[in-house]
């Protein structure tokens, strides 16, 4: 939360932000509307952002509303999160080329990182990218593409007014304001009251406070730093949802066997949305083509589900055959394996997964569940 | 303990891009059995001396077609040459059998944990093979068998579907005649030629076992195999401490980054492919892992 060293910035000073961070070379990237959306894309300007809009969630279901206000930020999230950016979609990873004789020389891939400065992080995304951190730069092998965008990387990060119904960072203590020791460059909070439009703002870093620095502003005054600290409190107050997320890994363990996920795996069609929509799911594949002469060969990752049948293909065939064993794979991994794997639980709590969920299956209620009924401790 | 890429025992280094091989050429490739071949590989462009530990596998691209995860089946004493023994089941192994010497494949590697040969140093060895789970246990005969006086009795145990699948069969005669050493195949099905063994791998366990307290065993093969194992050993007195195993799952990256290869809380590629039983002991009686 924000202390005396904060400022605020008037909204129609607001632009001024994109002019400096334009000016210290970033490419702005946050919300926008597109496709009945709130997404994040390349930003221009300050009217591309969501202005006016919020979104309505529930399991299985999104909306956008109109607001009745000119807010930037009163929504909660969208189907994207930041890890489009830092850990792309898809990725040449090399490129081959084999000659007559049949000798073969490989083309390395040039790390391409532009520099983005990420404007809207909510506090469950910052940590959502401290996670992928965890999974990409702190293990044995660093991935290039990520260090280099997410070294780059500046995080604009804006307390959260408006969490969805299906949101429920505050079990998982990730928001929704964002904390002393959250990794951030920048914090602001959106004011709309008698006070007027108006965004307090507060530097994080060393390289947030360069920007800080430049833009046109006011000290805060204490009804400021009261209606920032209102705000997210009431935002605390609204969350319906909620994980017991100190005991959920031993209960997982104890009920790998419950019948619970037979009754998951009904529902569940295996379609990957939550694999897709969630900030801190890393998996990826691999495809390899080739041109039509057959001498130009490429390597791509991308974005991979464990609720695919081919994720776990083996010569025997696939370990996990069932949807069954793929959804547990998918939510002990979330919730239980992960805290071995990276020392942390790889949830935040965004409920993007219960949003984007077709047939609106909702983890919480599932852990909820297993926890009323459990089978026993963990044997291991 | 278990080690991980990048301690000292790891024996060289990964490439500056850790997803994009090296070319090796293919000084040979030689049948084993009608679907098992051996390809003997050499790094084309020479920056140190390629050195691997028995139980570490590479990453084999053939052109344009895939990559797969072999584990090293060739002699951990020589530097510089890499042999891969390799069941066709898909189309990379397919691929990668039709090569002929001089052609070129890519490789990305050493990666995983090793067996752990510190661990045997005094003691019996003991190693179970199911199938092609013979390759990665071969490294292991040739480093016992150049070091002899570290380790105490060898004894190999393997089993195959028939006896023409018997993998390294020339060869398991010749170890077996080395002093301390002995050897035992068995067959699922035979037919009246075969004088030996007939049943599964895991029965010739109660004949083998001599000096329970300082035997280790290293055990690798189909996971129902394994389990076999573990319970046999265990009724001949080893404890979990003193069996290890090598698992295999999909792999794409071979460096933690994936996920493919994910076997509860651990990542087969960095935490294994060789893990103690006690390890995983949790994990492997979890059914669609």
């Amino acid at each position: 939360m924000h202390d005396a060293d904060s400022i605020v910035v008037e909204r129609q000073d607001f632009a001024g932000l994109f002019e400096i961070l334009r000016s210290l070379g970033y490419a702005v990237v946050g919300p926008t509307v597109k496709d009945q959306a709130i997404v994040y894309d390349q930003l221009s300007q300050v009217d591309d952002l969501p202005i006016g809009w919020t979104d309505e969630q529930e399991a299985g279901h999104y909306r956008l509303r109109r607001r009745n206000d000119a807010a930037l930020f009163g929504y909660a999230v969208g189907p994207h999160s930041w890890k489009k950016f830092l850990h792309p979609p898809r990725l040449r990873l090399f490129q081959a080329e084999r000659s007559e004789d049949g000798a073969m020389v490989f083309k390395q891939e040039p790390v391409e990182a532009p520099k983005y400065a990420f404007l809207g992080v909510r506090s469950c995304e910052a940590h959502a990218i401290a996670i992928q951190d965890r999974v990409f730069l702190e293990g044995a092998v660093a991935d290039p593409t990520y260090r280099e965008r997410r070294i780059g990387a500046l995080l604009i990060a804006v307390n959260c007014g408006f969490p969805s119904s299906t949101c429920f960072c505050h079990s998982m203590k990730t928001g929704p304001g964002i904390s002393q020791n959250t990794k951030v460059d920048i914090e602001l909070t959106e004011l709309l009251d008698d006070e007027g439009h108006r965004f307090v703002f507060q530097a994080r870093s060393q390289k947030g406070q360069t920007i800080v620095d430049r833009l046109p502003a006011r000290r805060t005054t204490r009804g400021d730093l009261d209606a920032a600290e209102a705000l997210v409190a009431e935002a605390t107050e609204t969350m319906t949802r909620e994980l017991n997320a100190e005991g959920v890994r031993d209960l997982l363990y104890a009920n790998l066997e419950h019948p619970r996920w037979d009754e998951v795996a009904d529902r569940c069609l295996t379609c990957a949305n939550c694999t897709m929509v969630c900030p801190t799911c890393f998996c990826t594949t691999v495809e390899d083509v080739t041109d039509i002469t057959g001498d130009h060969a490429e390597r791509w990752r991308r974005w991979d589900s464990c609720f695919t049948l081919d994720f776990s293909h083996m010569p025997g065939g696939s370990s996990r055959q069932t949807s069954k064993s793929r959804y547990r794979q998918w939510l002990t991994h979330k919730l239980a394996t992960w805290h071995d794997q990276f020392g942390t639980s790889g949830c935040v709590g965004c409920g993007r997964c219960i949003s984007w969920c077709p047939v609106g299956i909702d983890l919480t209620e599932e852990i909820q569940v297993m926890g009323q009924s459990t089978q026993g401790v963990p044997s291991s | 303990m278990f080690m991980k890429i990048g301690s000292d025992l790891r024996p060289s280094s990964i490439q500056p891009d850790p997803m994009c091989p090296d070319v090796h050429h293919v000084m040979s490739i030689s049948q084993e059995t009608s679907d098992i071949y051996t390809l003997k590989l050499q790094p084309t462009e020479r920056r140190e001396a390629v050195r691997f530990a028995p139980g570490q596998f590479n990453m084999l691209y053939a052109f344009g077609v895939g990559e797969c995860a072999i584990s090293i089946s060739g002699d951990p004493t020589v530097n510089n040459v890499t042999e891969h023994t390799i069941r066709r089941v898909g189309l990379v192994t397919g691929t990668l059998g039709s090569v002929r010497a001089g052609d070129s494949i890519g490789v990305r590697g050493p990666f995983g944990t090793p067996w752990p040969m510190d661990q045997a140093r005094g003691r019996d060895v003991l190693l179970i093979a199911g199938g092609i789970g013979m390759a990665p246990l071969r490294p292991v005969i040739m480093d016992v068998l150049a070091n002899r006086e570290n380790y105490k009795e060898l004894t190999i145990l393997s089993g195959s579907r028939d006896p023409e699948g018997i993998l390294f069969a020339d060869e398991l005669l010749t170890w077996k005649k080395q002093p301390g050493v002995d050897s035992k195949v068995t067959v699922d099905h035979a037919d009246s030629r075969w004088n030996g063994n007939v049943g599964v791998v895991t029965t010739l366990v109660n004949r083998t076992v001599k000096d329970p307290k300082d035997t280790i065993a290293f055990v690798c093969g189909p996971e129902i195999m394994m389990r076999y194992a573990v319970t046999e050993l265990q009724k001949n007195g080893l404890g979990k401490d003193q069996i290890y195993l090598s698992l295999e799952r999909n792999m794409k990256c071979a460096i933690g980054l994936c996920g493919h290869c994910q076997f509860g809380s651990e990542f087969i590629c960095r935490d294994g492919p060789v893990f103690r039983y006690d390890r995983i002991e949790f994990w492997l009686n979890q059914r669609e892992l």
